[in-house]
């Protein structure tokens, strides 16, 4: 099975390379167009950030970016097809068209920017990875995990963090690497492992898949820095500027006051930063090759940053992850939208 | 011999195919690197240079966070190679006993062989790794509670602990003494053979082809004996520390890989025993030989030449079988190299080409071992 999707890969790689033959650096928003849907690449289960019912609805924070970019683009947001990726396929996917723009829970970083030829448009979640252990451990930090099995995941920087972690503190340490989630929370379970190690919000979500998710405790260190966010082919500037500008209306909209809750009591509204915001006032949307009422969509059908967030991540949904660093520049946090001027 | 014309245009053909096929090949590496090149990607093989940056588990190579990525591929590949060996020898083995219990006149053991081929045969060995794994891990105690043997060696659901030497190299010189004193006494074990029929008899000195394999590892151990130290496990904060681990996943794997492939391997053990003429049997009962010289004297070797050419299938899927014990978090090149590596670096096409390469190598390494044996395995078999 493995070694099929392997094969797979590989035979994928050079269908890539023979067959796609059309320039690199193409334009995207002309091709969303024409297509009539946006090709969206989602995690294969990951709750609050993607996630599919029973019925073939996606949900999560990934998922509303892009029916946020479906909404800005193409003026509806159910107009997207999502593809569930693996860790593995999904820079694959991207760089070969198979997929218009990559919101996977995908952290950015120097080489993933510099080397793959993708470009990350923003930050829609800061991240950090921690360590899961049960409360009968009496750990209160992750220095007191002496010669600890950690069980993680494949296919990220997992594995990377909790090596440089252990290393820099000279502690012994066994690294027990699954290639699905499922069998990192059983094997946990089982006992093989005094301790999971992923990006804390997922960790937040394998504890509710815990029998008894009161016993377990996710320790207080973020060892490493993982802005989770969009990305989309390199070359291709004006598709990534439009998905920049899309997560940029969703922490303006935060700013100002306007989601899904308050956007037709704005209507009438006289001040001029949301005047422009609703496409009212201003050239913003021709700007970015859109029409200037794509903000105005993405916030009525989809909501603000705020909204999208209470509803995937935080206090409406069933992981109840606090703000913290996710709070707007003006509350404490990082997110910090460019002016719109 | 003047070659025909016939015989030049098929020469002829087959050049310009071949040519056709580099051409092909080469055109297509072309293709790729600049394809990968326009669209900024990086490609080539310098990542294999870089340090890797993770750590694993189970290693039987020096391995550490700062080794490079190429090491990473000769950790996996020798532990692909491990658990495959491993396997193999003991699915062949399994494989045996299953078919003889199948073949056997009790209908209690006839019973028993079937249940086995029919039931291990017909799961999914994706599932059968799952369900030894947490098998095998219900069975062990946590670190603390951990079985012990001698205060030395302890086993716990982390794995099997044991005394090792601090310096690796003395386990490859007994282990290196060891093929040395087996190839001795075969070599020896063969010239005695040929004595007995100048002589008659064996000569005197014929018990030294048995003592040499015992005798060179047990000389390796005594010299080496002052100048390693064995290391002992012991608790240390969550785990054990020092000496060796083996982890639960080797077993998982093992047991999967082995007891999977042995049922295939029973039954095509038993076709090949019941290929061969029951008449044959009669006669060399009827000529005085006990039921277990009639096997492996008579029945054996000219079944072995049925045997040999679907047992190669088997071996070869058992190696590549054993890319599914990444499922189970056991370290394999498909794991760390085709896995991790491949997700630190990117390079989807250098990888998976250099992984599916290994399975190519040892694949055909393995099939002409196998002709090479059969070859000479049956050559006394000809008509």
């Amino acid at each position: 099975m493995i070694l099929a999707r392997l094969i797979r890969s590989l035979i994928f790689g050079f269908f890539a390379a023979f067959v796609i033959s059309s320039p690199a650096y193409s334009d995207t928003i002309a091709e969303i167009k024409g297509r009539g849907y946006l090709k969206c690449g989602v995690s294969q289960g990951l709750p609050g950030f993607s996630t599919a019912d029973k019925n073939g609805n996606w949900f999560g924070i990934d998922v509303d970016l892009c029916r946020a970019i479906a909404a800005a683009v193409l003026g509806d947001a159910a107009k997207v097809k999502f593809t569930p990726l693996s860790a593995k396929e999904r820079f694959t996917a991207l760089q070969s068209g198979e997929i218009d723009v990559l919101s996977r829970n995908t952290s950015w970083t120097l080489q993933r920017d510099a080397a793959l030829g993708i470009d990350f448009a923003g930050v829609t979640y800061y991240d950090g990875q921690g360590f899961m252990v049960h409360k009968k451990l009496n750990v209160t930090s992750a220095e007191q995990l002496l010669n600890a099995s950690i069980c993680v995941q494949i296919g990220t920087t997992t594995e990377l963090n909790v090596s440089d972690y252990f290393r820099a503190r000279k502690i012994k340490y066994k690294l027990v690497t699954f290639e699905k989630n499922d069998e990192v929370v059983a094997a946990y379970g089982a006992g093989r492992c005094d301790a999971i190690s992923s990006d804390q919000s997922g960790l937040y979500a394998e504890r509710t898949k815990l029998r008894v998710p009161d016993e377990h405790v996710i320790l207080p260190e973020r060892i490493s820095k993982e802005p989770l966010g969009p990305a989309v082919r390199h070359g291709d500037n004006r598709f990534g500027d439009v998905v920049r500008w899309v997560l940029y209306t969703w922490f303006e909209g935060e700013e100002l006051g306007i989601g899904q809750a308050t956007i037709a009591s704005l209507a009438s509204s006289g001040r001029p930063d949301v005047r422009r915001m609703l496409g009212i006032e201003g050239e913003l949307g021709k700007n970015l090759g859109l029409d200037n009422e794509f903000s105005k969509r993405i916030l009525t059908q989809v909501g603000n940053y705020a909204e999208v967030f209470d509803r995937n991540l935080g206090a409406n949904s069933p992981l109840k992850i606090e703000r913290g660093m996710n709070s707007l520049w003006n509350k404490g946090g990082l997110h910090y939208a460019m002016p719109f001027r | 011999m003047a070659k025909s014309p016939s015989r030049v245009r098929d020469i002829f053909i087959q050049a310009l195919f071949f040519a056709g096929l580099v051409a092909f090949l080469s055109f297509a590496a072309h293709n790729v690197s600049t394809q990968l090149a326009a669209r900024g990607i990086s490609s080539g093989f310098d990542f294999l240079s870089h340090q890797a940056g993770f750590g694993i588990a189970f290693h039987l190579l020096p391995y550490s966070e700062t080794s490079t990525v190429f090491q990473v591929f000769l950790v996996g590949a020798v532990n692909t190679l491990f658990i495959s060996v491993v396997s193999i020898v003991l699915a062949s083995v399994i494989g045996l006993i299953i078919a003889l219990f199948r073949l056997s006149p009790l209908p209690v053991l006839r019973a028993v062989g079937t249940f086995y081929v029919e039931t291990l045969r017909n799961v999914p060995l994706l599932l059968q790794f799952f369900v030894w794994y947490f098998a095998v891990l219900r069975q062990l105690p946590m670190p603390l509670e951990s079985y012990s043997l001698w205060g030395r060696v302890f086993l716990n659901i982390r794995g099997l602990y044991i005394p090792f030497p601090d310096d690796v190299s003395a386990v490859w010189i007994v282990i290196g003494s060891l093929v040395l004193g087996l190839t001795a006494g075969h070599f020896l074990n063969q010239y005695a053979v040929s004595r007995r029929r100048a002589l008659g008899r064996f000569p005197a000195w014929h018990f030294l082809s048995y003592a040499l394999p015992i005798v060179f590892p047990l000389v390796a151990v005594l010299l080496l004996r002052t100048r390693v130290e064995f290391l002992v496990p012991f608790l240390e904060g969550f785990n054990f520390s020092g000496g060796a681990q083996i982890v639960p996943e080797f077993i998982a794997a093992i047991l999967a890989l082995s007891l999977y492939t042995a049922s295939f391997i029973a039954e095509i053990i038993r076709g090949a025993i019941g290929a061969v003429s029951r008449n044959q049997t009669e006669a060399a009962l009827a000529l005085g030989l006990t039921p277990a010289q009639v096997l492996s004297r008579i029945i054996f070797p000219q079944a072995l030449g049925h045997i040999i050419p679907p047992l190669t299938s088997q071996y070869l899927n058992l190696i590549k079988n054993s890319s599914l014990a990444a499922a189970i978090a056991f370290p394999e090149l498909v794991l760390v190299f085709a896995g991790t590596s491949l997700n630190v670096s990117g390079q989807a096409v250098e990888i998976m080409t250099m992984t599916l390469g290994f399975y190519l190598v040892v694949s055909l390494s393995v099939s002409a071992l196998i002709n090479l044996y059969q070859a000479r395995a049956l050559r006394y078999e000809r008509r």
